[in-house]
């Protein structure tokens, strides 16, 4: 085809309605959070004298201890999540066979289920009376309280949102093992703990990587596990952020708060997005 | 320890976390079949007589009506825009693309209640009254992203030359795209249309802050778990994984048979 000088070529042009998109409704909103963290407290517009008051307030306050307990929860989960999911994510790889798409779409079905209602599930399995401890009580005749409303349950509950988070980013890092190369150590007298650590965990780690990353983002901003199971056992940082726009209606306070935390996932994010090739990651498996 | 034994061992692990993903819905299916107000469990009295009281509900059905005229405006706009920025994401070479892959990525790495909140603050600044709209503006932020690395992935397997073959031939550039570039690539925006509308449907964090007086479903249901629970809402809730279900299956099952009618066609 020939350049035409006010024609873009085909790439950029079909980025283009995306970026702009992305422009307006995800670049143009983080400027205005960023722009009202430096507005006088308790005030609803952008004109006023811009200050670093809000950020002053917070670290003579104690949001240092939500930040502490999202942090904390968000590296536990990912912590957890790991050796759960490898195995499942080499099974979908390479053991599944043609039950493999199966399994995915059955770990993929509760992603489109509200992790609220999702949660809700467990409040009634382990509510007082619910469906383990109502068990219980009408075999044994033990009337016990249950875990509800603990850090234990709000963890677990971590845990069983964000699974495939971890999950399918992992299967995609460890379908890019190939066969051969694993069959040639072995071949050459690798034990299979060596054809792990050697092989495959390093060339399924991009995957791996980003697994991590995505669970220990979206963890970290996790807030309905912690209002749900946990009673207010733990105040994860989204509920300060959140408290400030509600209750507290002082917007520029739970900017702030929101600029600190995207403070940390933007680091995190662009250091990780920025060292693997994401072409490797999704396009190997199909064309393989 | 053999080969055999470690893959039953990975079966039997997957199972086991899959009963443990699945538990909670099992819970909320059976508080859906009592005939009491309140949840107890054992359950006495078996019936479904909150199913019907659920669907003869009129604020039920508005409630459907938005969060399905949600769903369905996010997933035609999301696959349209997704659909060109997926083409952008895996087909072309182009200089600005790594940086492109990356920043289509951010908004899926992002907090949603953050994001949602940051999307009150910018409707408010823009001086946008909050309603369903603004809602679906919302969704978009973080579904079009989610649909174009799903398109983006059936792209990675599309052969170019195809495309080049046809222009060989002498087929004009919208010839290409209606006869080769859509039907090859339709299968990725079948399922970015189903993750689409799914996301959408499910979706709490971002619509709670961004669409005002008008309530979804989700929201609904997390309201009446705050405050005066009914069985309706394990009723709303044993449906909402359904639907994903049936959905979701019913993808898979056209996807299988279409590719098994393509391949049987092109033996022939």
């Amino acid at each position: 085809m020939k350049a035409h000088p006010f024609r873009l070529s085909p790439g950029p042009a079909n980025a283009l309605p995306l970026m702009i998109f992305l422009l307006v409704g995800f670049a143009a909103p983080l400027m205005a959070v960023i722009a009202y963290s430096f507005m006088p407290a308790r005030t609803f517009g952008l004109l006023d004298h811009p200050s670093f008051g809000n950020y002053i307030e917070i670290f003579g306050s104690n949001s240092y201890i939500s930040f502490t307990w999202s942090m904390l929860y968000a590296a536990l989960t990912v912590i957890l999540l790991a050796p759960i999911c490898y195995p499942i994510a080499y099974g979908m790889a390479k053991v599944f066979g043609k039950w493999s798409p199966i399994i995915t779409l059955l770990f993929t079905i509760p992603l489109f289920v509200s992790e609220n209602v999702r949660l809700y599930g467990w409040v009634l399995f382990l509510i007082k009376n619910g469906v383990l401890l109502g068990t219980l009580k009408e075999f044994t005749g033990l009337n016990l309280d249950g875990p509800l409303y603990t850090r234990w349950v709000v963890l677990m509950g971590m845990v069983y949102v964000y699974l495939p988070f971890m999950l399918f980013p992992m299967s995609l890092g460890v379908s890019m093992v190939p066969d051969e190369i694993r069959d040639a150590a072995r071949d050459l007298g690798a034990s299979r703990w060596q054809v792990f650590r050697e092989v495959e965990l390093p060339l399924s780690m991009p995957g791996v990587m980003i697994g991590f990353l995505l669970t220990f983002v979206l963890a970290v901003g996790g807030i309905a596990e912690a209002k749900i199971l946990g009673g207010q056992v733990i105040i994860p940082i989204t509920q300060d952020i959140e408290i400030a726009f509600t209750y507290a209606q002082n917007w520029p306070l739970g900017a702030a708060l929101a600029c600190l935390l995207m403070l940390v996932v933007g680091t995190l994010v662009l250091l990780v997005l920025w060292r693997f090739d994401l072409d490797k990651i999704l396009g190997r498996r199909a064309r393989s | 320890m053999n080969q055999r034994a470690r893959h039953a061992l990975i079966w039997v692990w997957t199972i086991a976390v899959l009963i443990f993903i699945y538990l909670p819905a099992l819970c909320i299916l059976l508080a859906s079949l009592t005939k009491s107000r309140y949840f107890l469990f054992p359950i006495r009295r078996w019936g479904l007589v909150w199913w019907h009281k659920t669907f003869n509900s009129i604020e039920v059905h508005q409630l459907f009506q938005t969060s399905i005229s949600i769903a369905l405006m996010v997933t035609v706009i999301a696959v349209v825009i997704g659909f060109f920025g997926a083409l952008a994401f895996a087909r072309y070479d182009w200089r600005a693309r790594p940086l492109y892959q990356r920043l289509v990525l951010l908004p899926i790495f992002f907090p949603q209640t953050v994001l949602g909140l940051a999307l009150l603050l910018w409707f408010n600044a823009m001086g946008l009254p909050l309603s369903w709209h603004t809602a679906v503006f919302a969704h978009l932020v973080w579904i079009i992203p989610v649909v174009t690395l799903v398109i983006s992935i059936q792209v990675y397997s599309f052969d170019p030359a195809l495309e080049e073959a046809a222009f060989d031939l002498g087929a004009s550039r919208v010839q290409v795209f209606r006869e080769v570039t859509l039907p090859v690539l339709l299968p990725g925006i079948v399922s970015g249309s189903l993750f689409a509308f799914l996301l959408s449907w499910g979706n709490f964090p971002l619509s709670l802050y961004t669409d005002g007086a008008d309530t979804t479903i989700p929201e609904y249901l997390y309201a009446k778990m705050v405050a005066g629970y009914t069985p309706g809402v394990p009723v709303l809730g044993t449906v909402s994984t359904v639907t994903a279900g049936v959905l979701l299956f019913g993808g898979y099952w056209l996807y299988t048979t279409h590719r098994r009618a393509t391949t049987q066609a092109n033996n022939e």
